[in-house]
């Protein structure tokens, strides 16, 4: 997959009202593969610490034996992260405000992740 | 099938929009078919989702089908449209004293002994609350169910009653501290076998890694975290700084019915936390 691919495939998630940015990460190393990030958000520290959470999230859900992550969702106070891995290894990722709509971002990242592959 | 019911049934066969459903519901329930009386309150209100007694129903059908967490619901529902509908009041303020809250408890029945000053059961339940007597308050209730042995003490929850009264309490809740010790609930897998020990090893990492990543993200602190896996469905919350609770349900719970069962949850280890402190 190109560049401008992943960028298209990002693009329809941060269109989403209150996304403050998209990623695509390596789920096994936490490294930013394509990003589109508003201003002042640290792409490679959002990689590094989704990957991280969603690497001990997976082994939990594992050991409770409710399968492989599809789509997660840590909500803040003043923020969001929604994630759904590929079954590439890639995280399709989203940094949100906290009142953003959860059903649609996670419609866009789950038609983005099937782009990613 | 016994003549009342079989002359109700045609009743509500020739005209299916007619209320009879709640008779014929109601004596189903009594008569322990559970599953019938289900059908029934479910089409019935199919045809009049507005009707307060049709959600009253079927809030005590699903209460004595020990599903607690719907029959809140439905009676919640049932206050929204009537809002002094005595039975509501008094299925939740059942509800409230399964799970030891006899501030609520109380609260419900005072506002159903307002609305039917005249109902012998609401006056007796009150008094029995009030003056401590819980064997004769669930009595005075005349809750759908008998109330079982361990819930009927008015004390404070002791350990094994964490999630008493909440839906899927003994298989699909945990609470834990810090360090991954389980404080209450059990988790059991699709095999049936207990996986709690593994599960809150691991989740003690999880709780961590989800602060830190709220922390250094400028997320502001974590509220929740919800992931939908593929056998089944998980609910991350913290009652309290030092606790975390998981909520797992299989996938035919939706996710954001899990977040409400979560924050049930969540009110019920906080009252237990502060209990044993």
């Amino acid at each position: 997959m190109t560049a401008p691919a992943f960028a298209r495939a990002l693009d329809t998630v941060t269109r989403v009202r209150g996304v403050r940015g998209a990623m695509l990460v390596s789920a096994g190393d936490g490294l930013v593969v394509a990003e589109q990030l508003m201003e002042g958000i640290k792409g490679a520290a959002v990689a590094a610490l989704a990957g991280s959470l969603a690497n001990r999230l997976g082994r939990a859900m594992e050991a409770a034996g409710v399968g492989e992550s599809v789509f997660w969702h840590l909500q803040g106070s003043e923020g969001a992260l929604l994630v759904v891995p590929t079954a590439s290894g890639v995280l399709v990722v989203a940094v949100a405000e906290p009142d953003v709509n959860v059903g649609l971002v996670r419609l866009e990242l789950l038609r983005a992740a099937g782009e990613v592959g | 099938m016994s003549d009342d019911v079989r002359a109700l049934s045609a009743q509500l066969a020739q005209d299916p929009q007619s209320l009879v459903f709640l008779r014929l519901g109601e004596l189903l329930r009594q008569r322990g078919l559970l599953d019938a009386a289900h059908r029934v309150a479910l089409n019935g209100l199919e045809r009049h989702p507005h009707l307060a007694d049709g959600h009253d129903l079927y809030a005590r059908i699903l209460a004595d089908k020990r599903d607690y967490e719907r029959a809140f619901d439905e009676w919640d529902m049932t206050l929204r449209i009537a809002p002094g509908h005595v039975g509501a009041l008094k299925g939740l303020a059942f509800l409230y004293f399964k799970i030891g809250d006899l501030g609520q408890a109380v609260s419900h029945l005072e506002a159903a002994n307002r609305a039917a000053p005249d109902d012998a059961g609401v006056a007796q339940a009150l008094a029995m609350v009030r003056g401590g007597d819980a064997a004769g308050a669930a009595q005075g209730l005349e809750a759908p169910v008998a109330a079982e042995p361990a819930v009927a003490s008015a004390g404070p929850l002791d350990e094994a009653r964490v999630f008493a009264g909440l839906e899927g309490a003994r298989e699909g809740l945990l609470l834990l501290d810090a360090s991954g010790r389980v404080l209450g609930g059990a988790l059991r897998d699709s095999s049936d076998t207990d996986v709690t020990e593994p599960v809150a090893a691991y989740l003690a990492g999880v709780s961590q890694e989800a602060a830190r990543t709220a922390k250094l993200l400028g997320l502001g602190a974590w509220t929740g975290l919800a992931a939908e896996g593929r056998q089944g469905h998980v609910h991350l919350a913290q009652p309290s700084p030092e606790s975390l609770l998981l909520v797992v349900r299989d996938r035919s719970v939706p996710m954001g019915r899990l977040a409400i069962i979560a924050q049930r949850a969540a009110q019920a280890a906080q009252r237990w936390l502060e209990g044993q402190a």
